[in-house]
């Protein structure tokens, strides 16, 4: 299914005899997962361990008048029950605001809510018992009294001056707004050929992370430290907040990540009710574990999108853009999200609207309000799958009205590849992006016109097919812009330690995280090529803060391409460190010796000098034989982060073919191709295999995925039953191609590739179901894209 | 009447006598009592998948069925599969093609595919896809696995892919 | 999620289950094959103080024909029905509809008797069990009860049976040479319940019916023979007597909102069933009346 990868740049300390770099490797320590022998934190038991269970509300916006729990704690197993207010007085709440998103206001929020509840799930009091099973049982029998407040629930109406404010202290439910104006976009349309408007809804949907959020806190009163077991993507972020919260020193916190049943951005953020947990373990001064069940999870994992959007694009009869407009208006809960905020993502909107498109003329404004649900926050593709839709779906229609090829009006307003470095309307800085190689490539693999023949074709047979194309900007590689410059304590550097043990072994320590991606397969390769030895030698440590070097962790697809040069530069010294070595063992000099199969060898000629074991031997055992006043280093730890751009560009584009029943509503996908450049691949498998996912999540989005809140507030699909998640039964195939410009901020070359598929899946889809529509004269712009809104747009119903 | 009660059953060939509470669900007997936690739990209401176990010889949610319903029964995880190598081709097939990211379905997703071979020694993919369709992966968006399990099922067959 | 505590009992005779379920009444729950009961255990949404497994009852598993009946033990689970000979051969509307039931893992433990007693109006077999004429047979410690299926399913998730009596079997008329099926559904997913979906069986005399029996599904508070099949009958089809048929359907049906489909999608879409289905079993795509553009 893959297609030839090709490198456009000879790599120096990668381009090398027996390189890793670029090739499929199977993934170190999979057996352990696939035999069963994975250790999540679900599965962890410690002794005296207890389970907590979260009591939680049934209202979406109440008071709590009294909380009575005299009989829970009376049920047998039952270790303590604890309030918010009890609570309070071992953990210190938060606010979730950045600096930098200039005027961001949010309320303070506590680990287990003391007078008030502010959405349908939210904890009111902890049950902590021996088991969950116990903790249930107890939960079932607290009372708590509740004066039912008015909830928020429509965004649309959470600014009118008649809707309760939900934080009277802020003054209104306006959490932050946005606007941009650059070039001259009414002048713009004014003069455009046709202004072609649309209004587009992204329904609400989550992460559904196989694993729930788990966590398993343990203080030890006798170190006072707290060791806490967490699938989390970012360890010393966790480690920062929950001391300073706790008010402990950083030292006093270990965190631990071992395996993670999936993240996406779930497991990035701070959640109450785990922030509870370690407050829960201190205070009682034992393990305590949580787990959230389905049913929670859907109540409180952060949600995303959630976004009501106005659009609109001018076009020339010539295919000429002349202009992007949005208004966005999007729903965040009660509370913008600790530490990250929930602002980024429409912040993410109005960066990517129109970014991969030449028009100057852009304006926006983003409004993000407070409602009476559940937050949201960053999820896989922040931002992206909304600005991509909003764009490639006015694209469309833009090329309709002009009775143009969805491809030719692309091809005439696509930046040129020859065009870079240069800016969005918007600021964003490009370095090099290569929209016109993909689209190219995307023609090519997807045979588009035999696929447009078989279209009509099949039309003229009352069967409806469509082709959909959306082409994308992604944002990887955070530098500290993301997170560090608003004041968060979030890291955008990563360290790699490595080390050259006894047996010639490496043993290498990231601070970047392993859910599933290929951290350790790709810190592996870097390591294992640079130095010249097999990656069965390569040992990497990951996911504990104390055993790894600081950093921000997996997220942002920021793992290959910072976690991955940090690798590479932390092997190129160690490397040095050990040919240095070499040259005094074999009295030879540094620069006429290579390390090549796991030994030391002769840069001309590639005679074996000494291999990796014996020399390691002679560092470790016998120093003594070593030239007098020389000191072996055989551990180095290098650092990353990218300074000259904020954020990695990567661009691709993304095509579906699906078929509609007119009849019915229900839409069929047929297939699915990608083209994208994520600079440097690092191992071609891995990277297709997250674009891979990151479309499934994309199309479930696209068409199922969706959080129904009713008008109290109240989530109604809080089961895997009724939210319906892709399965295997009605996902493509998926063909991916690669074009590859790298990045020149780092030697590696290496881009993220983790939201990319993500970020076209639901534009593409949408352009081709209104493809397919065409002939009926339908129009959808909203997602999911279910079988009732395709009969309501065809007038069915 | 709540209390334990005594059930004798095989778990992966092993003979467990064991007093469990009627409430007690085999996927929760099998992580909190046996240890073996490669059965995983993803929604506990039947739908992911993940907790899919073999009981004498047919796959089940593991979370929709009592320990004490097992008496007497034969139960197998994926440590026995493993253990024994009857998914060791599978194992493989899947560590080849990167069938598996976070790992979590996978020992569900194998436990189902397992199932299939076993019954369809040629499945097509619309078949594999159709087998599979209980079980939910967030991670590979499902084309690596029904890769993985077709060139299993050519494997086997002697043929190849 | 965790079920609340309950007591188990596991009665090995029917006639020891059958006293159990006297004894308890609707402090009881019966536990067969348990894949929609653990769900509602797990979610704390039922919570009896008794369980009674009758998974021992293997008199209870039996599918067999015999008198022109086709006769399924209420412990058939739903991998037996999808792989029985017998039902294959006189029942094959079981079969085609089967494979619509959840997933694998589900059909290897979920029964005959525990689908049709939850009653779930989206549920493929009641609706079958409608469009086959079967009966269904229920004992008590006081005898045994048969009663037409379309008379067992009053409402959502309720039947006619009291709470002392053990659904046993269900029995079928085995189909004739001239009988023919027609199964279909819209779900969203595979193995989803269905939005719509429709069970049929028809004797067919020529190009006619002779006779007609549509089961719709999810399209009330049961399963529904639909008597527009009135409209069908006894005469060649013409596109006239399918549009008074729809129309005849479309005033019978009730059908719930929910987030998949409002009432009059619903409605549409057991139009669109009826039209496929006549079209399908008389071989005549003339009937199936393709919205084009």
């Amino acid at each position: 299914m893959n297609d030839g990868v090709e490198q456009t740049r000879g790599l120096s300390v990668l381009d090398r005899p027996n390189s890793y770099i670029g090739k499929t490797v199977p993934r170190p320590n999979l057996d352990r997962l696939m035999q069963g022998r994975g250790l999540y934190v679900s599965d962890m038991t410690l002794p005296r361990m207890v389970h907590v269970v979260f009591l939680r509300s049934p209202h979406a916006h109440a008071k709590i008048l009294n909380i009575d729990s005299v009989a829970a704690k009376a049920m047998p197993g039952v270790i303590a029950v604890v309030t918010g207010r009890e609570l309070a007085d071992v953990i210190t709440p938060w606010i979730g605001v950045l600096t930098h998103l200039k005027g961001l206001k949010s309320a303070p929020q506590h680990a287990i809510a003391i007078d008030r509840v502010c959405w349908q799930g939210e904890a009111v009091a902890a049950i902590v018992a021996t088991s969950r099973a116990l903790a249930e049982d107890a939960a079932e029998q607290m009372s708590v009294d509740y004066e039912e407040l008015t909830p928020v629930t429509n965004m649309r109406t959470a600014l009118d001056a008649e809707t309760p404010v939900i934080h009277p202290d802020l003054g209104d439910n306006l959490a932050f707004e946005r606007n941009l104006d650059a070039g001259a976009i009414d002048k713009a349309f004014a003069d455009s050929d046709e202004v072609v408007e649309a209004e587009f809804v992204f329904g609400r949907h989550t992460g559904v992370t196989l694993e729930p959020r788990a966590v398993l806190a343990d203080w030890n009163a006798g170190e006072a430290r707290l060791t806490i077991y967490q699938g989390t993507q970012a360890p010393h972020m966790v480690q920062n907040i929950s001391a300073k919260h706790l008010g402990l020193e950083e030292a006093q916190v270990r965190v631990v990540c071992k395996d993670v049943g999936g993240s996406f951005g779930i497991k990035v953020h701070i959640y109450a009710d785990e922030m509870a947990t370690y407050a829960l373990s201190k205070l009682l001064r034992r393990p305590v574990k949580f787990v959230a069940d389905r049913v929670e999870s859907f109540s409180t994992d952060i949600h995303a999108r959630d976004h009501v959007c106005k659009g609109r694009i001018g076009v020339n009869k010539d295919g000429t853009i002349t202009g992007f407009e949005i208004d966005d208006l999007t729903g965040i809960g009660p509370y913008s999200m600790y530490p990250r905020t929930s602002a980024i993502e429409a912040n993410q909107v109005v960066n990517l609207v129109g970014g991969p498109y030449t028009t100057p003329n852009y304006r926006a404004r983003t409004r993000v309000v407070f409602q009476n649900k559940n937050v949201t926050c960053q999820y896989r593709g922040v931002g992206h799958p909304i600005a991509c839709s909003i764009t490639e779906v006015l694209v469309d229609l833009a090329a309709r009205a002009i009775g143009m090829d969805p491809i030719e009006i692309r091809r005439r307003n696509l930046v040129a590849d020859d065009a870079y470095p240069c800016a969005s309307p918007s600021g964003m800085k490009f370095e090099a992006l290569s929209h016109h190689a993909s689209i190219d490539r995307l023609l090519s693999i997807m045979d588009y016109d035999a696929l447009r023949a078989e279209q009509a074709e099949l039309r003229k047979q009352g069967i409806y097919r469509g082709i959909g194309i959306a082409s994308f900007v992604e944002v990887t590689n955070p530098a500290a812009a993301f997170y560090g410059v608003g004041g968060a304590r979030i890291s955008s550097q990563d360290g790699v330690t490595v080390r050259l043990d006894a047996t010639g072994s490496v043993v290498c320590q990231t601070s970047i995280t392993e859910q599933g991606q290929g951290s350790e397969s790709l810190t592996a390769q870097i390591v294992g090529s640079v130095l010249g030895v097999s990656m069965s030698r390569v040992r990497v440590i990951l996911g504990d803060t104390d055993n790894t070097p600081y950093g921000g962790g997996t997220w942002a697809s920021r793992g290959a391409g910072i976690g991955g040069e940090a690798a590479l530069q932390s092997a190129k010294a160690l490397r040095k460190n050990i040919l240095d070595v070499a040259a005094a063992i074999l009295q030879a000099k540094p620069g006429d010796l290579d390390i090549v199969e796991n030994s030391v060898v002769d840069l001309v000629g590639g005679q074996q000098r000494i291999e990796m074991h014996e020399l390691a031997r002679i560092v470790y055992f016998r120093p003594d034989t070593l030239p007098p006043g020389f000191q072996a280093e055989l551990m180095a730890t290098r650092h990353f982060v990218p300074r000259e751009y904020p954020f990695a560009f990567t661009n691709g584009v993304q095509a579906s073919w699906l078929e509609v029943d007119p009849n019915t509503g229900f839409i069929t996908l047929l297939k699915h191709w990608v083209v994208e450049d994520c600079g440097t691949i690092i191992n071609p498998q891995l990277v297709d295999e997250q674009i891979r996912g990151g479309v499934v999540q994309g199309l479930g989005a696209a068409l199922y995925e969706h959080c129904i809140y009713d008008e109290r507030g109240q989530l109604t699909n809080a089961n895997m039953a009724d939210y319906l998640v892709p399965m295997s039964g009605e996902m493509p195939d998926i063909s991916i191609g690669h074009v590859v410009s790298p990045t020149m901020e780092s030697e590696l070359g290496a881009k993220g590739a983790g939201e990319a598929g993500t970020a076209g899946a639901a534009a593409c889809v949408a352009n081709a179901v209104n493809d397919a529509l065409a002939p009926f004269g339908a129009t959808v712009t909203e997602i999911p894209l279910t079988p009732r809104l395709i009969l309501t747009a065809l007038g069915t119903i | 009447m709540t209390a334990p009660v005594a059930v004798s059953l095989t778990v992966n060939g092993e003979r467990i006598d064991a007093q469990v509470l009627p409430r007690l669900n085999l996927a929760d007997f099998l992580r909190e009592h046996l240890g073996l936690t490669g059965t995983h739990v993803g929604c506990e209401h039947g739908v992911c998948g993940a907790c899919t176990v073999r009981v004498d010889g047919d796959i089940v949610r593991a979370c929709l069925l009592l320990a004490v319903q097992t008496h007497n029964a034969s139960v197998e995880t994926i440590e026995g599969l493993s253990d024994s190598g009857e998914v060791a081709d599978l194992q493989a097939a899947f560590c080849n093609r990167n069938a598996l990211q976070c790992g979590y379905c996978t020992p569900g997703m194998l436990m189902a595919a397992q199932d299939l071979l076993r019954q369809n020694a040629a499945p097509d993919r619309a078949q594999i896809r159709e087998h599979l369709s209980g079980n939910y992966c967030r991670c590979t968006g499902y084309h690596a696995i029904i890769d993985a399990v077709e060139a299993t099922a050519l494997a086997r067959r002697g043929e190849q892919p | 999620m965790k079920a609340s505590a309950f007591s188990y009992i596991r009665p090995t005779t029917i006639d020891d289950a059958l006293a159990l379920l006297a004894q308890y009444g609707e402090q009881a729950k019966v536990l067969s094959g348990g894949q929609s009961l653990m769900p509602a255990l797990n979610l704390r949404l039922s919570a009896p103080e008794w369980l009674v497994d009758i998974g021992g009852l293997s008199d209870l598993r039996t599918i067999a024909v015999s008198r022109g009946l086709l006769r399924i033990g209420a412990l058939a689970r739903h991998v037996d029905v999808l792989k029985s000979a017998d039902v294959a051969e006189h029942a094959p509307l079981l079969a085609d509809a089967m494979v619509h039931v959840a997933h694998p893992a589900i059909r290897n433990k979920g029964t005959m008797g525990g689908n049709l007693a939850h009653a779930d109006p989206a549920s493929e077999m009641p609706a079958c069990m409608i469009a086959l004429d079967a009966v269904i047979v229920v004992r008590s410690r006081a005898g045994e009860r048969r009663l037409q299926a379309r008379d067992f399913f009053i409402g959502i998730y309720e039947t006619a049976l009291a709470a002392e009596e053990l659904l046993v079997a269900v029995e079928i008329p085995v189909a004739n040479q001239n009988s023919v099926r027609f199964f279909h559904e819209y779900a969203r997913r595979n193995g989803d319940y269905a939005i719509v979906g429709l069970a049929a069986s028809a004797t067919l005399d020529g190009g006619s019916f002779a006779d007609l029996r549509l089961g719709f599904f999810a399209v009330g508070d049961r399963p529904l023979l639909a008597t527009a099949a009135r409209h069908l009958i006894g005469r060649p089809v013409t596109a006239a007597m399918l549009a008074e048929a729809q129309a005849a359907l479309e005033a019978e049906l009730d059908p719930q909102e929910d987030q998949q489909a409002p009432v009059a999608m619903r409605k549409h879409l057991a139009r669109q069933l009826l039209a496929l289905c006549v079209a399908t079993l008389l071989g005549r795509a003339d009937l199936e009346a393709r919205r084009s553009a």
